[in-house]
This record gives C-alpha cells, sequence and structure tokens, in this order.
C-alpha cells in the first residue's frame, strides 16, 4: 500500500503521522505539491480541518476520508455522497474523555478554577480569600443532544446528584432522564445547559439568543454569545470548542465568567493513540476491499 | 425586666470578613461577641465570659489550654470546620467540653471541588485556559496532550463524610477507587489499604480529604510520593500538614510526581513560590468550601447544635475527643 497518496490536512497527532508514514505515501497539506494531485486517494483531516467541496474536486482520485474526530462538519458530505466517496469518523474511542472534560469544564466554570489557580499564583491570597462561588452538586443540568457523549455526560452528572434532562431528535424512555421538546423548553428549565450534539444544518445556530435568555444570568450562535456574556445576560460559559478554531472571540479573554480550551475534548495520550489507530484501520480496511469499521457515509 | 424564657447567652468569635451567620446566631440567641470589642481576646474573655456555656468559634482561631482557661464555664465549642485540628481536644475532653463540627453541611462542595482539581489537573483545564487567553492557540496551535480521567486508579486518603462523596462522583468515570482509613468500613465495596504508602503504589491518583491529626501530619512524605511515581497526582483538599510541603514542591520540580491539585497548605495564604511557574499544578485558595450553599448549610449545623445543647437535646454533629 506503500504508493496509496494519503493528504493529511493538518499537523494533528504524530503518533498518527507516523502510523500513516508506514504504511502509506503521506503527502502533507501543509507542504503540498501540487503534482501529486492525481495521486491522492484518501485524506485524512480532523475536528477544524475538512474537505470542502473544493478539495474535494480537486482530488480525481479520491476514495475515502477518515477523519481524525467524531466531529464530521468540515466535511461537505453532500458532495461525499454524489461522487461515491467514503467517509468515517472516530466515534465511541473517545466518549468519556469528551464527557470528562464536559464535567471538568463546569466545575472549573461554576467554582472558578481556573481563576483561584490565578489568584494564588498571583500573590493576591497574601491580601485577602477568593470570593465565594458556585455550587454544582443538585444544580439541574439540560443536555442538547443525548448520544453517546450525552450520555455518559448524564451518568457522571447524575453522581452529583443533578436532576439531568434533555431535548434530542427523539426521546429516549429508556434512560429515566426528562425529556423536553424543544431547545427553548430544556433552557428555561435548567441552571446548566451542555451542548453535546453534532453540527448539522439542522443544528447550525440552534443555541440562538432566545435560548441564551431563557438561560439567563445565572452554545452556539457564537456572536449572540459573545454579546450575551459582556452584557451580563448569561451567567458564565465554558467552551472548548469555537466556530473558527483556533481564533477565539478576544472579548472573552477578559471576562471572569468563562472558561476557553483550545478544542482538548479528546486530547489525551490515550485517546488519542486509539483514535489514531482507528483512522489507519478504516483506511486499510478500504484498500484491502473490507468493510469499513466506522463509516458515516 | 428579663422575661421568663430570655434566650440562651452565646459566645461569639469571627473575622470581620466571616459575617454570614450573624443574623442566625442574633435572631436565636443573645451574642457576646469578642470582635465587638477593642479588647485583646484574653482580656474581653476574662472581664465577660466568666458564666458563657456556649462557643462558636467562626473560623480556625485557635482553641488552646490558655485561651480555654479563662472559660471557665464552658460546656460547648461549636466549631464551622469539618477540620478540628486548631482545636486542642485533649484538654477539651479534660473539661468536660463537648465539640461539635461542620458535619455534612460542605461535604458536597469540597467533594466537587476535589473532582473538579483532579479533572483540571489531569486534562490540564487551567494551563488551556490561560493558552487560549494569551492569544498563543491562534498563534502556536497545538497544546500538549492531557491524560485520560475515566478508568484512573483513585485512592482516598480518609473514608469519612467527604471521602465517601468523592468516591461516589467518580465511580461513573469507571475510576477504580481504593482508600486508606483509620479503620476498614465494612459497608463500602472499595479496596482497603491499611497504609498510605501501599495505597499510593497502587493508585495513578492520591485524594487527600482526612482530618490533620499526631498521626497523619505528613503522612504523604518523600517515600509516598515515589512510590506514588512519576505519573502520579496528588490531590489535597484535607489540610496542608497531610503533606511534607517543602519535600512534594521538590518531587513536583524533579518530576518524581507528575502534577498536583491543592486546596490547603501548610501555612496558608504562604503558597511556596516555586509552584507558581509549574504547569502541571492546579492551586486553589482554600476555596472548597466557599459557596454560599455551604455557608448556609454550616450556620444551620452550628444553629441546631446549640439548641441541642440548650434543650439538652443529643448534638447534631459532635466531634470525638479520642
Amino acid at each position: 500500500m506503500e504508493s496509496i497518496g494519503v493528504l493529511m490536512m493538518c499537523p494533528m497527532s504524530s503518533y498518527l503521522e507516523n502510523e500513516l508514514q508506514k504504511r502509506f505515501n503521506l503527502v502533507r497539506f501543509w507542504n503540498f505539491p501540487e503534482t501529486h494531485r492525481n495521486s491522492i486517494r484518501a485524506v485524512v483531516g480532523n475536528a477544524s480541518t475538512g474537505a470542502d467541496a473544493e478539495l474535494i474536486d480537486d482530488l480525481p482520485k479520491l476514495e475515502i476520508i477518515s477523519s481524525f474526530s467524531v466531529g464530521i462538519d468540515k466535511i461537505d458530505l453532500g458532495k461525499c455522497k454524489e461522487k461515491g466517496i467514503r467517509v468515517t469518523n472516530t466515534p465511541d474511542v473517545l466518549t468519556e474523555d469528551v464527557a470528562d472534560l464536559a464535567i471538568g469544564l463546569i466545575l472549573a466554570l461554576l467554582r472558578r478554577l481556573c481563576e483561584c489557580d490565578s489568584y494564588v499564583r498571583s500573590g493576591k491570597w497574601k491580601y485577602g480569600g477568593f470570593q465565594l462561588t458556585t455550587k454544582f452538586s443538585g444544580k439541574s443540568v439540560g443536555i442538547l443532544g443525548l448520544g453517546r457523549i450525552g450520555t455518559a455526560i448524564a451518568k457522571r452528572a447524575d453522581a452529583f446528584s443533578c436532576p439531568v434532562s434533555y431535548h434530542s431528535r427523539r426521546a429516549k424512555p429508556d434512560l429515566g432522564y426528562k425529556y423536553y421538546p424543544t431547545v427553548l423548553e430544556l433552557a428555561e428549565n435548567s441552571d446548566i445547559f451542555v451542548v453535546a450534539c453534532p453540527l448539522t444544518d439542522q443544528t447550525r445556530g440552534i443555541v440562538n439568543r432566545q435560548v441564551m435568555d431563557a438561560l439567563g444570568a445565572k452554545g452556539v450562535d457564537e456572536q449572540e454569545l459573545v454579546k450575551a456574556l459582556t452584557e451580563g445576560r448569561l451567567g458564565g460559559a465554558a467552551l472548548d470548542v469555537f466556530e473558527q478554531e483556533p481564533h477565539v472571540p478576544e472579548e472573552l479573554f477578559q471576562l471572569e465568567n468563562v472558561v476557553l480550551l483550545p478544542h482538548v475534548g479528546s486530547s489525551t495520550v490515550e485517546t488519542e493513540n486509539a483514535m489514531a489507530d482507528l483512522v489507519v484501520s478504516n483506511l486499510e480496511a478500504h484498500f484491502a476491499g473490507k468493510s469499513l469499521l466506522t463509516p458515516v457515509v | 425586666m428579663s422575661e421568663p424564657s430570655e434566650s440562651p447567652l452565646v459566645l461569639v468569635h469571627r473575622t470581620p470578613t466571616l459575617t454570614y451567620m450573624d443574623d442566625h446566631l442574633s435572631r436565636n440567641f443573645r451574642l457576646l461577641k469578642t470582635y465587638a470589642s477593642p479588647d485583646p481576646l484574653p482580656v474581653f474573655l476574662s472581664r465577660h465570659a466568666a458564666t458563657v456555656t456556649a462557643f462558636v468559634n467562626i473560623g480556625r482561631l485557635k482553641i488552646d489550654a490558655e485561651l480555654l482557661s479563662h472559660l471557665p464555664s464552658l460546656q460547648l465549642l461549636v466549631c464551622t470546620c469539618v477540620g478540628t485540628d486548631h482545636v486542642d481536644l485533649a484538654e477539651c475532653k479534660r473539661l468536660g467540653i463537648a465539640v461539635t463540627n461542620a458535619g455534612d453541611a460542605f461535604s458536597d462542595d469540597v467533594a466537587d471541588c476535589a473532582v473538579g482539581l483532579l479533572i483540571s489537573v489531569l486534562r490540564r483545564i487551567s494551563v488551556g485556559d490561560r493558552y487560549v487567553r494569551s492569544g498563543k492557540w491562534a498563534k502556536l496551535g497545538e497544546f500538549q496532550l492531557g491524560t485520560k480521567v475515566s478508568g484512573k486508579r483513585v485512592g482516598i486518603v480518609g473514608m469519612g463524610t467527604i471521602g465517601s462523596r468523592i468516591a461516589k462522583r467518580l465511580e461513573p468515570f469507571g475510576c477504580i477507587i481504593s482508600y486508606n482509613a483509620r479503620t476498614q468500613k465494612q459497608s463500602i465495596p472499595y479496596r482497603y489499604y491499611s497504609d498510605v504508602l501501599s495505597l499510593a503504589a497502587d493508585n495513578d491518583v492520591l485524594v487527600l480529604c482526612c482530618s490533620l491529626t499526631d498521626q497523619t501530619r505528613h503522612v504523604v512524605n518523600r517515600e509516598v510520593m515515589e512510590s506514588l511515581g512519576k505519573e502520579g497526582v496528588i490531590i489535597n483538599v484535607g489540610r496542608g500538614g497531610l503533606v511534607d510541603e517543602k519535600e512534594m514542591v521538590k518531587c513536583l520540580v524533579e518530576g518524581v510526581i507528575g502534577g498536583a491539585g491543592l486546596d490547603v497548605f501548610e501555612k496558608e495564604p504562604q503558597v511556596p513560590e516555586e509552584l507558581f511557574g509549574l504547569d502541571n499544578v492546579v492551586l486553589s485558595p482554600h476555596a472548597a468550601v466557599a459557596t454560599p450553599g455551604a455557608l448556609e448549610s454550616v450556620a444551620s449545623v452550628a444553629i441546631a447544635n446549640l439548641k441541642a445543647f440548650f434543650s439538652n437535646q443529643p448534638l447534631v454533629s459532635p466531634v470525638r475527643l479520642g
């Protein structure tokens, strides 16, 4: 398979790069010689860099896109279906990491852990105690999207005695959590609102001004979110993802009631390796004519 | 003319900022306030507190034999912390003084904080937040990987009201819980270790939430940290004195252990400055109890103990005096 051209869209994992290099003719998009276009039969992207229609059209021999992520909103799926291009992602292996981080973000936000850390490091503690923060245990948690990740978040929130409710495309009565038929009703009935659904045409901007107002000073249309936070209409936000990563609205940098992370939902040593193995396995299966392990298209 | 059932007299001490119990106390009792007088404390007590039977110590004023000698009628000491290492319990026992603490009042909050610190250290939340705010993500891109929390082996030192809540919260993360405590608890399903050294050897994370006593002072020493190992993480929401702090700083700087999440320190608010430059620690200013809900709960427990005392009922949260 060493002659198969695989185009990696951006640096994402040196472990993955090495594994791909061993098996295929790895071409790096950031050093991409134009002449290689016809040799590319596979693309490896990630959550922030996928494959749009233009790129797909530019690679006439493209057969499969294997994403180093579970989110595939940066891949033009319509175009892929049209051209018979397969698409795979990395579900399940990262479910726990993302759920762990969601709880970590809630705790960091409500208990102001990052602020506390800065407070001590700056020496300010010598002059007085930190302000009171907000209790997490017992708060109502509303989850938007009760898939694998949403369910894992719900299980964890349960252990903090948080009543859990959700909105999803369909109700899931077996799980025992309260279902709300609209996002707005979910927001009206939650202290903490967790966004854990995929980004699709139906969900783009779903957390809009109305929803944020319903959440109140105690998602996402990012511009609206920034306004809601800076104007004090929304109590706080903990964000691991942004509309134009790695660019983050700078108005957020000065706010005390936000926690900002550089899309590290699955960024642990353990999980990155598992995700990389899944990307490689999907590619190997495809080129050996076997069934894909985790196909999306 | 005094009413037939006059409110009982209670001695109260607090620092200027800890006002959260003022209303609760004044509604229920007549108060003798140490902080309303310019007199030094021993002088104030000698002058005014000879007949006082109950004392509410809001905060961590040291209660030693000397101070107690000015309170000859004292029968009840109400503390607002869970930890009572600031109180000479042996002397209280000798003098027949009952002591109460905060009971369960902020156990949830401390447990939440412990889990928050654990996730923050392993997943690098606090350093990640600094990374984004500094603009480095946009310029430099990649951020160093963290470590998975789910499935980690967590050894809890102290399985009381706080330790058991920490265990409960970590269970759905698939963490494997084991513990060390004064005695094994038959009713809980976790593996018991009779000493902290062997607990450290078998775990990825050590969470400290036991009381500080002569037996537990510096229970986490160099040997324990070496046993925990270079990927190991210490989370301390107990007392700074549980850890040999100087050694811990060295172990963190030298990479003998992997990281730490610390809410308490040996000489608060002094914190070893070598920690300030480290990305593998998360520091907190003894804030594990600092939520409005927690303070309300502590106030309720204190009032409940006082009312029980004055009506000869069993105390709500008595401390074992050994």
